[in-house]
């Protein structure tokens, strides 16, 4: 007896009671379609949080000023400016892992426009900070060097400032906006960029020349940077290399023995994004578990209804060994008939997963992600729980006694 | 050497604490060609019997040798295998397949035996062909009369080519016309050679056998040889043949 006659013989079977085949079918079925939804869902989100975080750059890092101690207090990070203006051209020129680094100066202002008013965060900064970012001007220009060199009193704006001073969709390149009663032109509007995967709104900023900014806005120290230094490594493998030369170069021009502390502080964005792209590897796992166990569920199903196929066919059973039915083709037969039932729902619920997952990534604009590695693991599950649950029944239909179940009414 | 050769069998079954002696030390041997009756009343040890020869249990003590293979030390693989290819079965209830047309019923013991499909399906025509069902091949067991059901199953045991006919109340569940009919069948299929062994408790089913053996209480009474009564059907009655063809057609 060849598998393709068994096969036959257990579709046939099948068929005789389509509503029940269906409906055991319908256990193995939901529990697939639950694992591949389930994991292009937390797919979808991991993906999500890589590309909020990529919007931020991966290859970003931080370089924030050291603290302040006085009388014991001390002050925490960036309370007291350690950082100078050489240590961010030496960082700029110096350092081979490094593609840009800008100083970032921040602080919050009342903004000025004809007849609207709206505080935000002005930043004073130059053209390598967008670079850093990536970020994009909607229309108009960036900041350039020489608007940086010359101190020039023009402001790039976030398209949320924009809308409040100019209202929605008006176009503020060339007018006038004050900040702190000083006039600046307005030059470029940023593209928008929505919201910080920590909720911030990055499109509520305005960006002015760092010259500028020292001399009109907010006088600092001559020599000191007042604010953190944005750097971005030459790609994203290279963050943690240039990490270890910020270090050892600012450790050097600070002159800093091995034994004291360090005057700054390097941050590396990559740390905090790997632990948010754990957090949902976690939430996959769950999700996929949860819909593991119901895949044994269906499993459970197919195992009944075969004891209850096995009973109702003994004399069947009967007629087959009496005319030659080997222990062993008996087996195949009831064997096939689960592996059958399993892998049809198995198939029918990759469809109706992948369905599902297209559905819930379209309601929630999520990017659709079926993992092929899934749907291969959910249907050879599918068959593996067809042949462990539907084995104890055709062991029991290959082991009856042939007189028993001939005489079986 | 005898087809089947059955020395001091004996069957017991264990009933809880009781065991039942079903055959105390039955001694048998039919030559090939022969036409068997054992007879017996109910109780008497003759469906054990039938289902030693049949292969579908085997003797607590005794020797059964069965086309030169001894019966006795084969195991579950061996009897299936040997069930598929020396006998064939007929059995009082029928025994097809429900809701599985007649043809595919015939080509049962052959998808066992590893028979290809197109050598399967025209040894399985011509079996129902020789049966006189070479119309009704694609009838179920609901759509044919109990006459012809046993035709089928008759066909089934034919198609593999079997030693011996193994036959268990083969008209129990017919009419006497129809009875006459299937007996009239075995009794061709012995002019042709075969060798059929036929469990009854009809005296007058027994009779068309060429050899009588009668069972009581587990051991063989009488064997004696007989001339067979040749079954010849009795016409049917005018309104008798409007009835039969409105069960064919079920």
């Amino acid at each position: 007896m060849n598998p393709l006659q068994t096969f036959r013989i257990a579709l046939r079977a099948l068929q005789r009671n389509k509503m029940r085949s269906f409906l055991t079918t319908l256990g193995i079925m939901i529990g697939v379609a639950a694992v591949i939804a389930m994991v292009a869902i937390g797919e979808g989100a991991k993906k999500r949080v890589e590309d909020a975080f990529s919007s931020m750059g991966t290859s970003l890092l931080i370089v924030m000023p050291g603290s302040s101690q006085s009388g014991g207090a001390r002050g925490g990070f960036g309370s007291q400016p350690t950082l100078t203006w050489d240590d961010l051209h030496a960082i700029q020129t110096e350092l081979s892992a490094v593609k840009y680094a800008a100083a970032v100066l921040r602080t919050n202002a009342q903004l000025l426009a004809d007849d609207q008013n709206w505080a935000t965060t002005v930043y004073g900064t130059s053209g390598e900070y967008f670079e850093i970012r990536s970020w994009r001007a909607a229309s108009g220009t960036l900041l350039t060097s020489s608007d940086v060199e010359g101190g020039a009193k023009v402001v790039v704006m976030g398209a949320t400032v924009v809308d409040k001073l100019f209202g929605p969709g008006a176009d503020p390149i060339g007018r006038t906006i004050r900040i702190r009663n000083i006039p600046f032109q307005v030059v470029g509007v940023l593209e928008k960029k929505g919201q910080s995967p920590m909720g911030q709104d990055y499109d509520d900023a305005v960006y002015i020349p760092q010259t500028t900014f020292a001399s009109k806005i907010q006088g600092g120290l001559q020599k000191y940077v007042s604010g953190t230094l944005y750097v971005s490594a030459v790609d994203a493998e290279s963050t943690a290399r240039a990490q270890r030369q910020i270090e050892s170069l600012l450790r050097d021009r600070h002159h800093l023995s091995d034994r004291d502390e360090e005057d700054f502080s390097v941050r590396n964005l990559s740390e905090i994004a790997s632990a948010q792209q754990e957090g949902t590897e976690t939430l996959t796992t769950l999700l996929a578990s949860i819909a593991a166990v119901s895949l044994l569920v269906g499993g459970i199903g197919i195992m009944n209804i075969m004891l209850v196929s096995v009973t109702e066919r003994t004399r069947e059973i009967g007629i087959r060994m009496a005319v030659g039915a080997k222990p062993r083709n008996i087996l195949a037969q009831f064997l096939v008939e689960a592996l059958t039932l399993s892998l049809l729902g198995g198939v029918i619920g990759v469809g109706l997963g992948i369905l599902t997952a297209s559905q819930l990534a379209s309601r929630f604009g999520w990017p659709m992600l079926v993992r092929p590695d899934i749907v291969l693991i959910a249907v050879g599950f599918s068959a593996a729980v067809g042949v462990a649950f539907g084995m104890y029944p055709a062991r029991k239909a290959s082991q009856l006694d042939p007189i028993e179940a001939l005489r079986f009414e | 050497m005898a087809l089947l050769e059955l020395c001091d069998v004996v069957k017991t079954y264990q009933m809880g604490d009781v065991s039942v002696r079903a055959l105390r030390g039955v001694s048998l041997s039919v030559e090939e060609g022969e036409f068997v009756a054992i007879m017996g009343s109910s109780g008497s040890g003759k469906s054990t019997l039938m289902n030693i020869i049949g292969c579908l249990d085997k003797p607590t003590s005794g020797t059964y040798i069965l086309a030169g293979q001894d019966i006795s030390k084969a195991s579950r693989n061996e009897l299936a295998e040997i069930r598929n290819r020396t006998l064939g079965f007929v059995f009082q209830s029928f025994n097809l397949l429900s809701r599985t047309s007649a043809l595919e019923n015939v080509e049962l013991p052959m998808l066992y035996a590893g028979v290809p499909t197109s050598e399967r399906v025209a040894r399985a025509k011509r079996a129902l062909e020789r049966v006189g069902l070479g119309q009704r091949l694609d009838h179920h067991p609901n759509q044919l009369s109990g006459g012809q059901q046993q035709r089928v199953a008759i066909a089934r045991a034919l198609v593999s080519e079997p030693k011996v006919i193994l036959a268990d109340e083969p008209t129990g569940a017919l009419d006497s016309r129809t009875s006459i009919e299937v007996m009239a069948l075995f009794q061709e299929l012995h002019r042709a050679g075969m060798t059929l062994v036929l469990v009854t408790h009809e005296p007058d089913i027994a009779s068309y056998a060429s050899r009588l053996v009668v069972v009581r209480d587990g051991q063989i009474l009488s064997d004696r040889r007989q001339t067979p009564v040749p079954a010849v059907v009795p016409p049917l009655p005018p309104e008798d043949i409007a009835l039969e063809a409105a069960e064919a057609r079920g």
